[in-house]
């Protein structure tokens, strides 16, 4: 073997101690334990939580809900705008979830401006198109970051925080009118459901259509004051779903709306013109309803970046933002399965 | 196969071990890098990152098959005999882990995402079928396998590069060359 003096060996192994220590540092650096600031997930997540700990084994928003199955009819509308499979004249499966915005499993339905739809559509090809929708017609601010400050904001003791937010993100005002006005529908099946996230559909010929899609409900139902929509009770628009598509039913047009080359596609907080091209793509049918502890939904992330071939995120920043939350709170609530039982004993356990 | 060298008594490995160890060397830091760089955060880079990821790791998954065929047929250069014997423990121990992690690590990965309920979609349009059920259960414990996994792996790497540097800096005894030269 080669010879070598003490003091070259001690050199070697300095050098070999520096060359880990900068791949490990950078490591660290890649993980994001070197910056305290970089937007994680994990992060989002930890700030959607209540002072009161979070729900285990409840989604960590959205967290009351309710699945549906039904299936999607499309009318082929939507071929000359994409490609995917799920557009073309058929009826594929759905699996979905009603629900409305809040931490808590168990709060009372009139607590929350935010309902949302979570949609799965799977087609023969094995694509599935994942969607979680709102029934805003925009969101509340214009950044997946500006979403952070906000939920840090409303949870600040600061007595200004919300006005100072509201001076740095101005958008906001729009959805607090929104809030303050609009009438409250008396059933999941009068709600219009928005995607707001503009998303790139690719047509065969590989050309890309920057788009919004809605669900628009085929019941007409009419709108009540707050107060009115509190008195029907926590629990009314659970019971009212399940009675209402036991007799019959419930069915949504969905509506995709095509920007125009000047509509800003990635900032969900601002709607497009009204007069805007839309295709009506197919008819949503929702036909069952069953409760979330053991219903078919339960074990869904309804993550936005779940698409087939043919449809695309695009600049907007949020479905990739929400996908990374959406994976944090999914792994979290799948390791606390035991707290959310199955079955009847889910019944006892989550009335309050 | 092989050709002896005089300064190299231990030999070398052949050039497509050599290709397929490099070739890997690169895959794998870049999966481990990307694996915790996408956790870190919500930009819209994460999209493409987990495709990535997917991707690389069927990618890994398929060379490392085709690596430990390889090596049953090529065999390995024999260490230096002066090579004390804890030493030589270590090496082989951690070359089965290694290869261990290179085969399980693609694999807890694919059964996370099947039994998560994702379909198993990768860059290109590539769909492969799940292999696991839809399972919070198997989720969980084949996503926490693949987390923890992933930090001894990386360590075993760290590892595995600081005894490389140690034969061809401190030892000068040939292994280093054996794989690098």
């Amino acid at each position: 073997m080669a010879q070598q003096s003490p003091g070259s060996s001690l050199t070697s192994l300095a050098v070999i101690a520096v060359v880990i220590a900068v791949i490990a540092g950078a490591f660290a650096y890649t993980g994001g334990w070197l910056s305290s600031d970089r937007l994680s997930g994990a992060k989002l997540v930890q700030a959607l939580t209540p002072p009161t700990g979070p729900a285990l084994g409840h989604r960590r928003n959205h967290a009351k809900g309710i699945c549906f199955t039904g299936q999607f009819d499309a009318n082929s509308n939507g071929t000359a705008l994409s490609k995917a499979e799920v557009f073309a004249a058929g009826q594929y499966p759905v699996i979905g979830r009603f629900n409305f915005s809040t931490p808590d499993p168990n709060a009372s339905d009139a607590t929350s401006r935010v309902r949302g739809l979570g949609l799965q559509i799977s087609t023969p090809d094995g694509a599935v198109w994942r969607s979680a929708m709102i029934d805003p017609p925009f969101f509340p601010v214009a950044t997946p970051d500006a979403f952070y400050a906000l939920l840090q904001a409303s949870s600040s003791k600061e007595p200004d925080a919300m006005k100072n937010f509201a001076a740095a993100h101005p958008e906001i005002a729009a959805f607090g009118a929104w809030a303050g006005s609009a009438p409250w529908t008396p059933s999941y099946a009068g709600d219009t459901f928005n995607g707001l996230n503009a998303f790139l559909l690719v047509d065969s010929s590989g050309a890309t259509h920057a788009v919004r899609w809605s669900l628009k409900p085929q019941a007409e139902l009419k709108g009540m004051s707050g107060e009115e929509f509190a008195k029907l009770g926590p629990d009314h628009l659970a019971a009212e779903i399940t009675a209402r598509v036991a007799a019959a039913p419930q069915r949504w047009n969905m509506v995709v709306t095509v920007a125009d080359p000047s509509d800003p596609t990635a900032d969900p907080s601002k709607a497009w013109p009204a007069d805007r091209k839309s295709v009506e793509v197919g008819t949503l049918t929702v036909d069952k309803i069953q409760p979330e502890a053991d219903g078919p939904c339960r074990d869904i992330n309804f993550d936005p970046t779940i698409l087939p071939d043919g449809i695309m995120v695009s600049d907007d920043p949020f479905p990739a933002a929400r996908s990374a939350a959406y994976a944090k709170s999914f792994a979290l609530r799948m390791s606390e399965e035991k707290n959310y039982p199955r079955g009847d004993a889910a019944k006892e356990d989550t009335q309050p | 196969m092989s050709q002896l060298s005089t300064r190299f008594p231990g030999g070398r490995f052949t050039g497509l071990q050599r290709l397929l160890h490099w070739l890997m060397a690169i895959c794998i830091i870049a999966m481990l890098f990307i694996g915790v760089g996408m956790v870190s955060t919500i930009a819209p880079k994460y999209v493409s990152l987990v495709t990535t990821h997917k991707t690389l790791g069927i990618a890994i998954l398929i060379l490392a098959v085709l690596r430990i065929v390889v090596r049953l047929r090529s065999g390995t250069p024999p260490l230096p005999r002066d090579l004390p014997g804890p030493m030589r423990l270590a090496a082989k121990l951690s070359h089965y882990v290694l290869y261990a992690l290179m085969i399980a690590m693609p694999l807890l990965g694919w059964g996370t995402v099947s039994a998560g309920g994702y379909p198993v979609k990768l860059l290109w349009g590539i769909q492969l079928p799940a292999i696991a059920p839809h399972s919070d259960t198997l989720f969980t414990l084949l996503h926490t396998a693949h987390v923890t996994l992933a930090f001894a792996f990386f360590a075993l790497i760290l590892l595995h590069i600081a005894a490389g540097l140690f034969h061809a800096l401190v030892r000068k005894d040939g292994v280093f060359e054996s794989m690098a030269r």
